[in-house]
């Protein structure tokens, strides 16, 4: 039980000055996918049924590498925005949505990062 | 996490049927929510079935019909029967309404009445208010200046400054927007919800008040303001016809303008 006032509940640790960043983020990512995500698709829809080697030289066009690693870096960015809206709406317990927000950033950042090196092999030749 | 099922002791049952009807043939069937903190009894459903030549025609005179003339039991807010007090808000026919400015010929077939949804409820379609009167006074809504006010004179706004409060100054408060809100049912411990953050931008937008970065500084957070995700159920329910979702969207756009 708490004998706090209605009020003092409401007010509790003040405003954190803070979401603003992470709101305007959330949009400019998305404005940056919309085209990205399209050329992603038409890109690889185009490409079915075509071979190995087809394909690697495709991603090691300059401005293919540059938008691929644009796109895999929006991508996983506008997730991670994404998903901590998500647990932050939906986890109650304190330690749990704690937990849930670092796992969210590790992923996030073990994601764009595998998925960018993954580009930058292709680009460089080391197994092609 | 999130809870999607009732507890035990919530969960609505079937309750009393009472026809008032006597064999007339303009009759209407309203399915009413009721719980009695006192009687450790779960909710139930009563249904009223009650001869609409003898009640006026809007949905608060129905309510008021069963209260004066079949069970006195029944209990609900209602005070101006004009759409202006807020006090008659509650869940009719699956949206939230004020009960005085709903006529019974808009709905077909049998009328069902809630409480406003995610409240605690008091008794019958009363919900408890509290939290949400106390998170009006956080927002400080009256004018607050540094400058005095001119000796002889009102404050003086222009025009075009005063319009800019249409749209805002009509709202009643009567929570309306804010019961509809699934982010205000998840986590209104810490989000104001519409029915406030539209409030606060009526004070933000008043060209009178010298206190608009302040009332920014103390909106700026992931939960008083960012929880709305622009679901945008304020704005198809407002009883008033008013835009809550544009007013938090307003708000938004002003940090980001000042972060620029």
């Amino acid at each position: 039980m708490s004998l706090q006032t209605p009020l003092a509940k409401v007010k509790g640790l003040g405003s954190a000055k803070d979401g603003t960043h992470h709101w305007w983020h959330q949009r400019l990512s998305a404005i940056a996918l919309l085209p990205l995500s399209l050329w992603f698709i038409y890109s690889v829809v185009s490409m079915v049924g075509a071979d190995y080697m087809t394909v690697v030289y495709w991603i090691r066009l300059p401005y293919v590498t540059v938008l691929l690693i644009l796109f895999l870096v929006a991508l996983f960015y506008h997730a991670l925005l994404g998903m901590q809206i998500v647990v932050e709406d939906y986890i109650h317990s304190e330690w749990q949505k704690i937990a849930c927000l670092i796992l969210v950033k590790f992923l996030a950042a073990v994601g764009a990062l595998a998925s960018v090196l993954s580009v930058l092999n292709v680009f460089f030749g080391f197994n092609a | 996490m999130a809870e999607f099922t009732l507890p035990k002791n919530s969960k609505v049952k079937k309750g009393k049927s009472i026809s008032a009807a006597n064999g007339a043939s303009n009759t209407r069937t309203f399915h009413i929510y009721r719980w009695e903190p006192d009687s450790g009894e779960n909710p139930r459903m009563d249904s009223y079935e009650i001869d609409l030549d003898k009640c006026g025609p809007m949905v608060l005179d129905a309510i008021i019909y069963i209260k004066n003339e079949i069970d006195s039991t029944l209990t609900f807010r209602r005070s101006c029967r004009e759409g202006i007090c807020g006090s008659c808000a509650m869940n009719i026919g699956d949206t939230n309404t004020l009960a005085c400015t709903r006529g019974i010929a808009e709905y077909k077939g049998d009328i069902k009445i809630y409480p406003l949804p995610h409240m605690q409820v008091k008794k019958d379609l009363v919900p408890d208010m509290t939290h949400f009167y106390a998170q009006y006074a956080s927002i400080k809504p009256w004018m607050q200046t540094q400058t005095p006010a001119p000796p002889d004179r009102e404050r003086l706004q222009s025009k075009e400054d005063r319009e800019k409060i249409d749209g805002l100054y009509e709202c009643i408060l009567c929570a309306c927007c804010s019961t509809s809100c699934p982010s205000y049912w998840w986590n209104s411990d810490r989000y104001l919800g519409p029915a406030i953050l539209l409030q606060a931008y009526r004070w933000i937008i008043d060209s009178r008040d010298e206190n608009t970065g302040e009332r920014l500084d103390d909106l700026e957070d992931p939960f008083r303001l960012y929880r709305c995700h622009t679901i945008m159920n304020c704005t198809n329910t407002c009883p008033k016809g008013l835009n809550p979702a544009k007013s938090i969207a307003e708000i938004k756009k002003l940090l980001v303008t000042r972060a620029m």
